[in-house]
């Protein structure tokens, strides 16, 4: 590790100008930053320590959602019995990443801002141009099984990019609709929508998010609760502790004996949790019955991986997500 | 370099490691040859960006840090990198917690922070100051074993034993947290407020252990036996 300074700012407003600084980051739960610091993927010179900030809390808001704070644990939001209660999604998606010590660490901010676990980021000796803009991509070609196929950029003269976004708890705040709540180093303070927060990589898959320098996340806010059955499935590797090959939060609403509405994203398939309303659409109004597999759930298979495409060791995924969807959305409706 | 006078009596074990070794290096040369790990593509270098400004190397930051280790106040000098892990091990000899793989992968650094568990290795000590940390050294009383040790004792719950010193922390900071009605990935009902430490509770709460000797259904044995008497 690189020697660096370390400061814990008293005020937000003080962070973000902290961290405006070059080289600096913001440290949190740290459970993702010193890893990658350890292998001196990430070298900041200075480290901006929020974790005393007064942003711990989950609060109600005027519209009927709530406002969790940035340093919210994730083993504490995954707890907080009005998420449990009536934003089961996110509860399940929280409880199915990492460890019970991890998640006792890592916080609401550092989850979005996690970077990838793409075997070629992590390996200094190869080329990646998210770790060094330009170099090449490795996983192109390479070991490529954890990869994405959507939304990827594999011509892009020199800045290719197939890395997916790792998070759970990201996914289900895409089909919450959530918003990211920042400050910026002037002071000012501004709202990003979760389907705006996260890039995919086009020519520049080093920039990951939509923060600007010495931005920083100050709370993620939840609409009033949305009606429906939630669902988390996630497909990995082993049963637990290990990072989504392709996971599917999804809400459903059902009356009548038909889907009202249904909201899905996908996780491990992208750069960003991959929603799509076309998804949604081809859903809405299909009876519920045995049957529902076979056809809406086909289309909207069809529209969410419209482009979809494998890359060798991951062409496996296409099939993954098509079935994962599938076992979701069954449980969804109760069948 | 040994020669083949030392070792007269065939391959020494060192000549073998070393073969081993060589065998692998070929194998793993053949490996990635055989997938064609792509060299960067030469449309990539043909556009090279800009090589990102280079951090300063800076000389090595020393920050006083108070830590509260098993009931005793520590106040030491440490340089910003030095994680909890290594205060422990290499500034107070506490080498009670192990590393492991020094990523957060493996739980062999498991300790409790203000109560709960986490592993020091990604944890850094200046984060920490004034912080309270249990240590499976602070887990006895005196003599008297903390229930968890005894029964990881009474139920074989290891063999090497190095990871034993995190799961027997992890397994203390569990059953607090199923205490506290915290659901898990395998809770069926979200909405329950009562836990049941079933095998599979147990095994899903404590995924963040690894053991290399596969001592699992030991160390399961031992927790539901601390779990039986608590109820």
């Amino acid at each position: 590790m690189k020697a660096f300074t370390y400061e814990r700012p008293a005020t937000p407003q003080a962070a973000a100008a902290a961290a405006a600084r070059p080289h600096a980051r913001f440290i949190a739960g740290g459970t993702n930053l010193l890893d990658l610091m350890k292998l001196q993927i990430e070298v900041p010179v200075h480290l901006i320590d929020i974790t005393r900030l007064d942003l711990a809390r989950t609060e109600p808001t005027a519209e009927g959602g709530l406002r969790i704070g940035a340093m919210v644990r994730n083993a504490d939001l995954a707890n907080d019995p009005r998420v449990r209660a009536d934003y089961a999604v996110l509860s399940r998606a929280l409880l199915s990443g990492a460890s019970g010590q991890l998640r006792n660490r890592a916080t609401t901010g550092g989850n979005l801002l996690q970077r990838t676990r793409c075997n070629y980021f992590y390996e200094l000796s190869r080329p990646c141009n998210k770790r060094l803009p330009g170099s090449g991509c490795s996983a192109l070609g390479g070991f490529n099984r954890m990869n994405a196929i959507l939304g990827t950029t594999e011509q892009a003269e020199g800045r290719a990019c197939i890395a997916v976004h790792p998070s759970d708890m990201a996914v289900a705040m895409r089909v919450l609709d959530a918003k990211v709540e920042t400050v910026r180093p002037d002071g000012s303070a501004r709202v990003i929508p979760i389907a705006d927060f996260h890039r995919l990589p086009g020519t520049t898959p080093h920039i990951e998010t939509a923060l600007q320098p010495g931005e920083m996340i100050t709370s993620v806010t939840l609409p009033a609760p949305v009606r429906g059955r939630h669902v988390y499935r996630k497909v990995r590797d082993r049963a637990s502790y290990a990072f989504a090959l392709v996971s599917v939060a999804a809400i459903v609403d059902v009356g009548g004996g038909r889907i009202r509405t249904a909201r899905m994203a996908c996780g491990g398939v992208a750069h960003k949790p991959w929603r799509l309303e076309a998804a949604e659409a081809a859903l809405a109004g299909a009876v519920v019955s045995p049957a529902l597999a076979g056809t809406a759930v086909t289309a909207s298979a069809n529209a969410l991986l419209a482009g979809a495409r494998g890359h060798g060791h991951n062409d496996f995924k296409i099939m993954l997500t098509r079935r994962t969807l599938a076992a979701a959305l069954a449980e969804a409706v109760g069948s | 370099m040994p020669t083949q006078s030392d070792a007269p009596q065939g391959l020494s074990r060192r000549h073998a490691l070393q073969g081993a070794s060589l065998v692998g290096t070929a194998l793993a040369v053949l490996h990635l040859s055989a997938c064609a790990l792509p060299a960067p593509n030469p449309s990539d270098s043909a556009m090279p960006l800009a090589p990102p400004d280079p951090p300063p190397d800076l000389p090595p930051q020393l920050m006083p840090v108070q830590l509260v280790i098993n009931g005793q106040t520590h106040a030491l000098t440490l340089d910003t990198r030095t994680t909890l892990l290594d205060t422990l091990r290499d500034h107070l000899s506490l080498t009670g917690t192990k590393k492991g793989c020094d990523h957060g992968q493996c739980g062999a650094c498991t300790v409790l922070i203000d109560g709960r568990r986490a592993n020091a290795c990604l944890s850094l000590a200046v984060m920490l100051d004034g912080q309270q940390i249990t240590t499976i050294e602070g887990l006895a009383k005196g003599a008297e074993l903390h229930p968890m040790q005894q029964a990881f004792l009474q139920h074989d719950g290891f063999q090497c034993g190095y990871c034993t010193p995190g799961q027997i922390c992890s397994a203390v900071g569990m059953l607090d947290e199923a205490s506290d009605g915290m659901p898990s990935h395998v809770t069926a009902d979200l909405a329950a407020t009562r836990t049941r430490l079933s095998d599979d509770e147990i095994r899903e709460r404590m995924s963040g252990n690894l053991c290399r000797c596969s001592a699992y259904p030991n160390i399961v044995a031992a927790i539901k036996d601390v779990v039986g008497a608590k109820a």
